[in-house]
């Protein structure tokens, strides 16, 4: 408070040390990001849940789609690319914590280049889906749910991507320092969620869904 | 501008004078809170005035039984975009305006945490805004159909599919509402992160004025309500626009689901709009009653409380629906459960003013009639929360009389309350006692005559979003008298106008403290310079001014 007469109470009063703020700002509005990104992929998810088994008969099911054109094994190839980019972006933080410029720019790319394996994976599965299955967003209820929830999670897979190439290049471009580590940390966070989502996808769409 | 003494001398005056296109960039391009906070509040103020405008027009259609001055459709159109502007346009704006210039403020910040995300969060509620209202030019779409949307501010599923709802009206509703929630979530997040993170010295969580606290669980409420809604509409586009089968019933898609995803959304919203209006209560009984809250902790745990209960209550919109008992049992229950944390702050406001010294100026008028009107809206809801009574009088005009008792009655009153309250911090002028008395009473006793009646209304069995009705039914006198409420209520609203014009060309200057109030608001001037506070303030109580003001007797004390 400005110019505070002396009062005598203030001084029997030891005066309140700075706030212990237990994380700052960034940290936080990203937390608060990723709760409200988890709400919108659990409404999703829970529709999807939901319309499990419940399409009329005679349309593709889950399990004759999903078997033929790319599960089990190649969708579990892509998850697997996606989820080990996880580790390589955490290698790239703790390297440019340490101010290792170069392994930093070597890990970011791992990151990029395992998530877009992922995106061109999810792409081929789909195109597969469309030309030889005749799976569209409109036969019937499993394709309006199956696309817009991988949709939406390749959508958010997308703007990382974007993020990162973002940084990468800024990077090459020498503009990235040891100090941004925290503004840099707070990206990975966002594509660990991407990743933690896609657990959660993978989960009901090909193990319960089918 | 009259009141500028000293040309070309000090800031105010230069500020004035600088050319329109330069100042008008200055608030367009603006990332300060208080400017936003304004903005938000004058284009809020701006569609209640238009959503008002709209609920007279069915109103006078409904004056007389078999009246022709509305067709169905449009009396359709007018009750969707009626209640899609009060609650996302209007409500929406208002509260996120008054935290967005208080809470910083409160909590002796600069601004909010991120700047540049809040003025990103005004103009997607802005334009999200515009977008809805441009469906009445824009709607027609190729089939010549439509113009606002007509399917009821919840949208039920299926008269929301292509096959119902021809031309593109319901898609603006959709994609209005959904830039405007982007807005009201990027906004939330930011409140939530300025609140936890951005405190002076000495503010502790629990030395936070109750506003903050309110505002606090209020954005968490949004973070955490708004994007189901988002999620269920992009799925409702997708049915309108690619054929999807969400909520399709001929393709397997489910109508209930829409209600439970829109209810998921829709009740957490009720306590959005609502929360605000307890936290402007909270600041201004304790000022006006010369006390300190009453059970300042017992306040914080009940906001929680509601802040959890309030995401389990949905169904009690759908127990006409045929659920099975026991999940109308359990919401039941559940929605009983929320009337306990409400009913303690109900009697922690009038504990706060038993025995205070009350002085009835036009703030805490408007707060006292808030407590009233909110009372009864609080106990209709308890009658419509126990199921046999609901199926009685669902979807009647019983429940318009409850809602409006808690939305207008409550909140609206409120917001009047807060907005005579902190107009004298904003402008650095006083509103006129007289003309905020005048409007007050007018305001009143017009809200009891048009919303009393539709109690009785809805008891008769007249139904909600009727356009017309016959006049064997008993219900004439009763419409009349609500119609006849709505003019008293305009002449309310035009003093209210008035009042602003006149106080901001010649109104009485408000120093720093005009009410001699507590909170950190007061200790800067009015209206606040763009960097809020000279110095940092440090907080030794919940109640810093007082601790400045009376340094024999200071609040740390106590606490």
């Amino acid at each position: 408070m400005s110019a505070t007469p002396t009062s005598p109470a203030t001084p029997l009063l030891s005066p309140p040390e700075a706030m212990s703020q237990a994380m700052d700002s960034g940290k936080c509005g990203m937390l608060c990001l990723i709760c409200s990104e988890i709400t919108f992929f659990g409404t999703l998810l829970a529709v999807y849940l939901f319309y499990i088994g419940k399409d009329p008969a005679g349309t593709p099911t889950p399990s004759e789609v999903l078997e033929v054109s790319a599960a089990p094994m190649k969708v579990v190839f892509n998850s697997f690319f996606l989820l080990t980019s996880s580790i390589w972006i955490t290698l790239a933080v703790r390297s440019l914590r340490k101010g290792a410029m170069g392994a930093f720019a070597f890990w970011w790319l791992l990151t990029i280049l395992f998530g877009a394996e992922f995106l061109v994976g999810t792409g081929l599965e789909w195109y597969g889906m469309i030309a030889d299955q005749g799976l569209t967003i409109r036969t019937n209820l499993f394709g309006s749910g199956f696309y817009t929830v991988v949709g939406f999670h390749a959508a958010h897979v997308t703007i990382g991507l974007f993020l990162l190439s973002l940084v990468f290049v800024l990077t090459l471009l020498g503009f990235m320092h040891k100090r941004h580590a925290e503004k840099i940390e707070l990206l990975s966070w966002y594509w660990h969620f991407v990743d933690g989502i896609w657990i959660a996808v993978f989960t009901i769409v090909y193990i319960i869904g089918r | 501008m009259k009141t500028l003494q000293q040309p070309g001398h000090g800031n105010g005056s230069e500020y004035s004078r600088a050319p329109f296109l330069s100042r008008l960039h200055e608030w367009i391009a603006t990332t300060d809170h208080k400017k936003l906070g304004v903005m938000y509040v004058s284009t809020g103020l701006i569609f209640f005035l238009i959503g008002g405008l709209e609920a007279t027009m069915m109103r006078w259609q409904l004056a007389v039984p078999g009246n022709t001055v509305l067709s169905p459709e449009d009396f359709n159109r007018l009750f969707t975009m009626h209640g899609t502007t009060m609650v996302f346009l209007v409500g929406m704006p208002i509260l996120l305006g008054v935290a967005n210039y208080f809470v910083p403020l409160q909590i002796g910040a600069r601004d909010l945490a991120f700047p540049r995300l809040n003025a990103f969060g005004f103009w997607l509620f802005l334009f999200g805004g515009l977008l809805l209202y441009f469906s009445y030019f824009g709607a027609q779409g190729l089939y010549g159909m439509g113009s606002a949307p007509d399917v009821g501010w919840f949208a039920y599923a299926p008269l929301t599919e292509r096959t119902y709802s021809r031309g593109h009206s319901t898609d603006y509703w959709i994609l209005g509402l959904l830039v405007s929630s982007f807005g009201s979530i990027a906004t939330g997040i930011n409140l939530i992160t300025t609140i936890l993170t951005m405190r002076c010295r000495g503010m502790t969580l629990m030395k936070m004025p109750l506003l903050v606290w309110l505002m606090l669980i209020d954005a968490i409420l949004i973070m955490i309500a708004m994007p189901p809604l988002a999620a269920a509409q992009v799925m409702l586009l997708f049915d309108r626009l690619m054929g999807a089968h969400f909520f399709d019933p001929q393709g397997g898609g489910s109508a209930v689901l829409w209600q439970n995803l829109f209810w998921f959304f829709g009740h957490p919203e009720v306590y959005i709009l609502i929360l605000p209006a307890f936290a402007y209560v909270s600041e201004i009984i304790p000022v006006f009653c010369r006390k300190v809250i009453f059970g300042y902790p017992l306040m914080v745990a009940a906001t929680v409380s509601i802040g959890f209960i309030s995401l389990g209550v949905w169904v009690h919109h759908m127990f006409a629906l045929g659920l099975s008992p026991m999940v109308n049992t359990i919401f039941m229950g559940s929605t009983f459960l929320i009337a306990i944390p409400t009913g303690i702050k109900m009697f922690n406001w009038v504990g706060t003013m038993f025995g205070g010294k009350i002085r009835f100026d036009t703030p805490m008028l408007f707060s006292t009639g808030f407590l009233a009107m909110f009372l009864i809206g609080g106990l209709t809801g308890i009658m419509l929360a126990t199921v046999p009574f609901d199926w009685q009088v669902s979807d009647s005009y019983f429940v318009v009389g409850h809602f409006h008792y808690v939305l207008f009655g409550g909140l609206v009153f409120a917001i009047f309350a807060a907005i005579y309250y902190w107009f004298p911090k904003v402008t650095g002028k006083m509103l006129s006692e007289s003309l905020g008395k005048c409007q007050f009473w007018l305001l009143f006793i017009g809200f009891n005559l048009t919303f009393g009646p539709m109690h009785v209304s809805g008891m008769l069995g007249m139904p909600r979003r009727i356009y017309t009705y016959h006049a064997d039914r008993g219900w004439e006198l009763w419409n009349m008298l609500s119609s006849i409420g709505v003019l008293i209520q305009i002449a309310g609203v035009l003093f209210f106008v008035w009042n602003v014009i006149r106080s901001l060309r010649s109104g009485k200057k408000a120093g720093a403290d005009p009410w001699d109030a507590w909170t950190l608001e007061w200790s800067t001037t009015s209206p606040p310079p763009e960097y809020n506070f000279e110095e940092e303030p440090v907080v030794y109580s919940r109640r810093p001014l007082w601790d400045k003001k009376h340094p024999e007797d200071p609040d740390w004390k106590y606490e």
